[in-house]
C-alpha cells in the first residue's frame, strides 16, 4: 500500500502525466470526430454489402486504438523509463528493495490511471462519434443497444493493457525511444499491415484479438470477443511476469 | 490525552531544530556494514575483488581509491542494487534486500542528479517517504535541515548541483537511518557546498551513526574521515586510522642525486634499500637513512650532488599504494 501511494505521488507530481491524460481524450474526442463524420460520407456512397458490414460503434472507437492508445502507452512506457533515464531507479530501488514490490505498485497505479482515462477516452469517443453519424445521416447506435456497451468498456479496457504492456516493455529496454517503437510496432503498426500478412495472424495477434470486443457487427475473421480478451490479456500478463523475472535477476 | 499529544509534538520540533536528527534510533542500535569476500565481476572487469572491510559507527570511514577502483560498484552491492557475483555484505547483520523499510536503516546518496527534472523537491521526497510509510511531516523537516524550505515547490530541473546535492541528503535523512552512504559527495560542489558535506558527515558520526563516504581523493579523505578502507582495482589495499595511514604512507624518502644512479641504486638495494626513480635522474630512497646513504656513497667513491629528506605528498602517497596494489596483482614486479 505504501508503495502504491508512493508510486501515485511520482504519477500526479509530474505535468507531463496531466497533459498526456488531456492529450488522450482530445484526440479521442478529435479525432473520432473527423472520422465519423468522414464515414458517415462514405456510407451514404457505400454498396450494399458494405453498408451490411458498417459497424458504427467501431468506427466511432477507431481514434482510440489507433491513436489515443499511443498516449497512454507512452505513459506506461515513461513510468518506467523516465526512472532509468534520470537514474532516479536506483534510489526507487533503495527505498523499495522488493522488485516485485515496486513492479506490482506500478502496474496497479499506471494500469489504473490508464483505465480511468481509457474509459473516459472511450466512451468521449463514442459519443461525439455517434453524434456526427447521426448528423451526416448514417445509422447510429445508443449505449443501449445490443454489444455496444461492451464495445465501449471493452475499449477502455483494452487501453489499460497497452498502458501495461507500456510499463512491461520500459522494464525489459529501460530506454523510452526503443521501448516505445517495440510498442507502437506490436499494437499500431502490426495490425495497420495485419491485412498484408497471413489471415491466421491477425485472428490470433493478441493486441488484434483483444479489439475483437470492439465489434458490435460480428467479424467472422477474428477470435469471439472474449476469447480474444482471454488471449489479449494471458500475453499482458506473460509479458510483465517476464519483465518482473528481469527486474529481479538484472542489476540496476 | 490530546494534550500530551501535542507536547509530544512540540518536543520533538524543537529536538529537529537543535539537531538534525533523532537521536532515539540511533542510541538504540550501532549498526555496522560488513563486507566478506565481496566480488564483482562485470564480463571481463573485475571491479570488486574479495573484498572484507567492516565499517563501524561512530565515526566516519572514509571509502578511498582511484577512479574505477569499485567504490561505487561496493556501494550499489551494500543497497542490493547490483547482485554480488561471490561473497555477502549485510547491513546490521542482515542483506539489503530483507529490509522492510530500508530508509529507516540506511540513507544513501549515490548520484545527486539522478532525480526527474519534473518533479519539485517536496514530491520527489514525498514519493520517496511514502514507499517506506514516512509522513509528509517528515520531507518537511528534512527539507528544513537541508536548507531547501524555500525551494520545495521548484521544480529540481533548475537546481544547482549543491541544491541537488541538498535534496539527495534530505532524501537519504527521511528515515533517520543509524547508517549513511555518500558516494563522492563532494564532486564538483563549490567550497561552501564541500564544507557544509564535510561538516554534516562529522555531526552524523558524532551522535554515533555509521558513515561511509568515498572519495578518490586522499586530501579530502584527510579533512573528513576518521577511518580509511582503500582500494587499488576492487582489492582492499589498506583498512586502517587515519594517523596511522598517514604515518605509513608519508613515511620518509630520502631523495639522492648520484654522478652514476643506475650503479649506485644496485649498490643501495644490495645493502638492504629500497629504491625507486624520481624527476629526472634522482633515486628515492626508504629502508636508510641519510647517515647509512652518506657512508655508502664514501666507501664507494660515488659523488653525490644532492642527499636531502624527500617529503610525499598526500597524494603521491595514495597514487603509490594503490598502483603498487595493482602492479602485484598484475606480477609485473
Ligand atoms: N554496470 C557496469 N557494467 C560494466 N562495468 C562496470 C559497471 N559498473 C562499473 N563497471 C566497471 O567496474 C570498475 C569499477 O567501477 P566503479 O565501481 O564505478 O569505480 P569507482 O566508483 O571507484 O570509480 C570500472 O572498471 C568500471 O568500468
Ligand atoms: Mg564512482
Amino acid at each position: 500500500m505504501n508503495v502504491i501511494r508512493s508510486e501515485w505521488t511520482k504519477f500526479r507530481s509530474l505535468r507531463s502525466s496531466v497533459y498526456t491524460a488531456l492529450l488522450t481524450v482530445a484526440i479521442a474526442v478529435g479525432m473520432g470526430m473527423l472520422i465519423s463524420s468522414g464515414q458517415a460520407r462514405g456510407y451514404l456512397e457505400a454498396t450494399p454489402e458494405e453498408r451490411a458490414s458498417f459497424d458504427p460503434t467501431n468506427l466511432s472507437l477507431g481514434a482510440c486504438f489507433y491513436l489515443a492508445q499511443l498516449a497512454i502507452g507512452v505513459l506506461g512506457v515513461l513510468s518506467v523509463t523516465s526512472e532509468y533515464a534520470t537514474g532516479m531507479i536506483r534510489t526507487s530501488l533503495a527505498f523499495v528493495p522488493r522488485r516485485g514490490m515496486f513492479l506490482a505498485a506500478k502496474a496497479v497505479v499506471y494500469g489504473g490511471a490508464a483505465f480511468v482515462l481509457g474509459q473516459v477516452a472511450a466512451f468521449a469517443a463514442y459519443f461525439s462519434g455517434q453524434a456526427m453519424l447521426a448528423e451526416g445521416g448514417a445509422p447510429h447506435t445508443s449505449l443501449g443497444d445490443p454489444f455496444v456497451l461492451r464495445a465501449v468498456a471493452g475499449t477502455g479496457l483494452w487501453l489499460t493493457g497497452v498502458a501495461l504492456i507500456g510499463v512491461a516493455l520500459g522494464v525489459l529496454l529501460r530506454a523510452t525511444a526503443g521501448a516505445f517503437a517495440v510498442l507502437v510496432a506490436v499494437t499500431l503498426v502490426l495490425p495497420l499491415v495485419a491485412g498484408l500478412l497471413p489471415e491466421w495472424f491477425g485472428r490470433w495477434w493478441p493486441t488484434m484479438a483483444g479489439l475483437s470486443v470492439t465489434n458490435v457487427v460480428p467479424n467472422p475473421d477474428l477470435l469471439g470477443p472474449w476469447q480474444g480478451m482471454g488471449l489479449y490479456w494471458s500475453c499482458v500478463a506473460a509479458l510483465l511476469g517476464v519483465a518482473l523475472a528481469v527486474l529481479r535477476r538484472r542489476d540496476v | 490525552m490530546a494534550i500530551g499529544g501535542r507536547y509530544v509534538c512540540r518536543k520533538r520540533t524543537e529536538a529537529h531544530r537543535d539537531r538534525p536528527i533523532r537521536a532515539d534510533s540511533v542510541l538504540r542500535m550501532s549498526v555496522r556494514i560488513e563486507a566478506r569476500g565481496l566480488t564483482k565481476q562485470y564480463g571481463h572487469t573485475l571491479a570488486v575483488d574479495d573484498l572484507s572491510f567492516t565499517v563501524e559507527p561512530g565515526r566516519v570511514t572514509g571509502f578511498l581509491g582511484p577512479n574505477g577502483a569499485g567504490k561505487s560498484t561496493t556501494m550499489r552491492m551494500i543497497l542490493g542494487l547490483d547482485a554480488p557475483t561471490r561473497g555477502t555484505v549485510t547491513v546490521g547483520g542482515r542483506r539489503y534486500g530483507e529490509l522492510r523499510a530500508p530508509a529507516h536503516e540506511v540513507g544513501a546518496l549515490l548520484d545527486a542528479r539522478a532525480v526527474h527534472p519534473g518533479r519539485t523537491a517536496f514530491h520527489h521526497l514525498l514519493a520517496l517517504a511514502q514507499s517506506n510509510g514516512i509522513a509528509a511531516a517528515r520531507v518537511h523537516e528534512v527539507l528544513e535541515l537541508v536548507g531547501l524550505s524555500a525551494a520545495a515547490r521548484r521544480r529540481a530541473g533548475g537546481f544547482s548541483l549543491g541544491m541537488n546535492q541538498r535534496l539527495g541528503v534530505a532524501a537519504a535523512l527521511l528515515g533517520d537511518p543509524p547508517v549513511l552512504m555518500f558516494d563522492e559527495p563532494v564532486n564538483g560542489l563549490d567550497p561552501e557546498g564541500i564544507r557544509w558535506i564535510r561538516e554534516l558527515m562529522r555531526g552524523f558520526a558524532a551522535e554515533g551513526r555509521t558513515v561511509l563516504v568515498s572519495s578518490h581523493l586522499m586530501s579530502e579523505m584527510a579533512l573528513t574521515a576518521d577511518h580509511l578502507v582503500v582500494i587499488g582495482r576492487g582489492r582492499l589495499v589498506a583498512d586502517s586510522g587515519l594517523e596511522e595511514f598517514l604515518r605509513s604512507t608519508a613515511e620518509q624518502e630520502m631523495l639522492v642525486r648520484a654522478a652514476d644512479p643506475d650503479a649506485f641504486a644496485r649498490l643501495l638495494t644490495a645493502s638492504g634499500g629500497s629504491v625507486r626513480r624520481g624527476d629526472g635522474d634522482a633515486l628515492l630512497v626508504s629502508e636508510l637513512d641519510g647517515a647509512a646513504i652518506g657512508k655508502l656513497a664514501a666507501f664507494h667513491g660515488m659523488p653525490l650532488s644532492e642527499l636531502a629528506p624527500h617529503r610525499v605528498s598526500l597524494e603521491d602517497a595514495f597514487m603509490e599504494l594503490t598502483r603498487e596494489s595493482v602492479e602485484y596483482r598484475a606480477g609485473a614486479r
